[in-house]
């Protein structure tokens, strides 16, 4: 039987490298099913990634496709968008590809509020290279670069989006992949710098090191660390320690940074004529 | 047909601007950085005027990015830097090799390492050029040395970065990036633009990375209905990744490939007295200014000495330099550096005659009467 996912994807590139009970899968599902509810042209998406697990995401979809350097996938994307306006521009990352190495990157693309959609899996750990902690391993959790668990305070991803000025901001998490696939779909959606954190899980390297052996352990935490908006603002100072809200942060209109140029250009123009 | 020819006093920077603009560049993506910030300020006074776009990025590294970016949508695209900003954009700069992705990198020469001589000239960069980003890459590098060549060469790395699907870089130095001289704008009629191959199969067939004979793949660009996959893991003909070790044989050796049998196109280099010359020096960019002028008062003196100028430097012009070798006594290459293009000089000759460096790094431009001097006290031995 077909399925709605069968259209989207490029089959050659399957079985995919993820590890089993790893959460990208069902992040790409959640992907795949709000473009498909968008009805939108294959041919006029452009998916962009940086370096990581999650990155290997935009080879198995059947869109343009960039896999680029870690932590740069968003200006790629910036780039492209300029040149193409009219493109719809998906950028995926993961937690440490997205904070730490592209953590400038990230605040200077919802700082211009361009029109794109980045979409970070955070299973807070670096994966592929082995479970080293990332800006978003929570404190006192383990790595194998945080034997002795980890000192770091943490970034609050939505936080950061929203006080650098990005249009949509939401956090949804694998546990929840249908409301984590409607966030993706209003941030899709959304004209300006749209930004969806989805909590995802790495049995693997933060399951194994942090005393959740198997994905099932690993979702039922994650279930449990996290919280709707609405429990959360129930909650004492005390009782939101260690726990991540869920749910839409930021829904604004703004006009985007290509609109913005198009002034440019018009300004340039009636001030200069076409003359070099 | 307009006879009269379009003369300007142009700044070396302004000089790339409009070589650019002639070239059909649309994107421009920069971060300041002395001295080069005149290219980006001209481009974002210029581009908004042709409907192009210019943005100022966070930093080097997400300006290569953006430049990639547009280029894979089909922008013509450009950046410029300086010695710091080129050694952060040598990451993406592989990505663009290994991906074939054409765009033009400007780096204005400054003294270095390190943040070095903000203001003065340097040369110190050409084997950056060459092997500054990691793995095995062939790389296309201009250096002019007049104002007038920025703006022609600016053309020529448009035309060969579309033509061969790779970066290519322009090397200028403090002193030519700064200096204004007389320029001949040609008209857009009277230069050649090459744009990159388009597919002529449809959609279903078009295998991204599989070259034509000429080592080169067509390319499309993103949102024109040819939906592939572009990674900076070595790829195979449809750009998916492959640990096959023929597939990465074959696609390493197309890269270098492509541009070594196209080396006769690509080399530009002028000869300048050396028909009957038994000292020979070989030099680019400011350098080469002084040692034509040495060349001139040598020849006064009766000295037979020419001067071998070079505006590609990468790839290295090893079969002119040999043949030269068998002619002349002596080489002298006289450099704004320690000894960088004297090793390509050294290789090249294969010990057919004396190689002498002369590299000076205080900031300093070389001066005509001190390579005369360096060539009077090297006859001497």
């Amino acid at each position: 039987m077909k399925t709605i996912i069968d259209n989207y994807i490029r089959k050659e590139m399957f079985p995919n490298i993820w590890c089993p009970g790893c959460g990208n899968g069902i992040v790409l599902g959640a992907i795949i099913r709000a473009i498909d509810e968008l009805k939108w042209d294959k041919n006029e998406i452009v998916a962009v990634s940086g370096i990581g697990c999650s990155s290997r995401i935009t080879g198995y979809v059947d869109f343009c496709t960039m896999n680029t350097t870690h932590g740069r996938a968003l200006p790629f994307a910036t780039g492209i968008k300029m040149a193409k306006p009219d493109l719809k521009v998906i950028v995926v990352m993961g937690d440490g590809d997205c904070s730490a190495i592209g953590g400038n990157h990230f605040i200077h693309a919802a700082r211009r509020n361009i029109d794109l959609t980045a979409i970070i899996i955070n299973n807070m750990i670096y994966g592929m290279t082995g479970g080293q902690y990332s800006p978003l391993t929570p404190t006192g959790k383990f790595g194998s670069t945080a034997p002795y668990g980890n000192i770091d305070q943490t970034f609050d991803l939505a936080e950061l989006a929203t006080a650098a000025g990005a249009s949509y901001v939401a956090r949804g998490t694998v546990y929840n992949a249908r409301q984590s696939s409607s966030l993706i779909k209003k941030a899709l959606d959304k004209k300006g710098f749209s930004v969806v954190e989805i909590i995802s899980d790495c049995p693997i390297s933060y399951g194994k090191m942090n005393k959740m052996k198997s994905p099932v352990d690993m979702l039922k935490w994650i279930k449990d660390i996290t919280v709707s908006k609405k429990v959360w603002e129930a909650l004492s100072e005390e009782e939101k320690e260690g726990k991540l809200v869920t749910g839409e942060f930021v829904n604004i209109d703004r006009m985007d940074y290509s609109e913005k140029y198009k002034g440019i250009i018009k300004k340039a123009q009636e001030m200069g004529g076409n003359k070099q | 047909m307009n006879n009269q020819k379009n003369i300007k006093l142009l700044q070396g920077n302004e000089a790339c601007v409009e070589g650019a603009l002639l070239s059909g560049v649309k994107f421009f993506a920069g971060y300041p950085i002395t001295p080069s910030s005149e290219i980006a300020e001209g481009m974002a006074k210029k581009l908004p005027k042709i409907g192009g776009k210019f943005i100022q990025m966070e930093d080097e590294i997400a300006s290569m990015a953006a430049v990639i970016g547009a280029s894979m949508a089909g922008l013509k695209s450009l950046t410029a830097t300086s010695g710091p900003g080129m050694c952060l954009k040598q990451e993406n700069l592989g990505f663009a090799i290994i991906n074939e992705i054409p765009c033009v990198v400007v780096n204005a020469q400054r003294g270095g390492p390190s943040t070095g001589l903000p203001t003065k000239p340097s040369q110190g960069d050409m084997m950056q050029a060459r092997w500054g980003t990691h793995g095995d890459h062939p790389i296309i590098a201009l250096a002019p040395s007049t104002v007038n060549e920025i703006l022609t060469l600016t053309i020529k790395a448009f035309n060969f970065s579309e033509k061969y699907r790779t970066p290519v870089i322009l090397l200028l130095d403090e002193v030519i990036a700064h200096m204004r001289e007389k320029v001949e704008i040609p008209a857009p009629e009277d230069i050649e633009v090459i744009n990159r191959k388009k597919p002529t199969v449809p959609p279903e067939e078009y295998l991204p990375f599989k070259p034509d004979e000429d080592g080169v793949p067509p390319m499309a660009n993103f949102g024109e209905g040819y939906r592939y996959h572009i990674t900076g893991l070595v790829h195979n003909y449809k750009g998916l990744p492959t640990s096959d070790s023929q597939e990465i044989d074959a696609f390493i050796r197309r890269l270098h490939n492509k541009i070594e049998k196209s080396i006769k196109d690509i080399i530009i280099i002028e000869r300048y007295l050396l028909d009957d010359a038994k000292i020979a020096l070989i030099a680019y960019g400011s350098v080469a200014r002084a040692a034509e002028r040495t060349v001139k008062l040598a020849r006064e003196e009766g000295l037979k000495v020419g001067l071998l100028k070079l505006l590609t430097i990468w790839p290295f012009c090893s079969e002119e330099v040999n043949k030269l070798a068998q002619q002349v006594d002596l080489i002298i290459v006289p450099e704004m550096n320690l000894g960088q293009m004297v090793l390509e000089v050294e290789r090249a000759s294969r010990g057919k005659c004396r190689v002498v460096p002369y590299g000076r790094v205080d900031g300093e431009l070389i001066n005509p009467i001190e390579i005369l001097g360096k060539i009077r006290e090297e006859i001497k031995k």
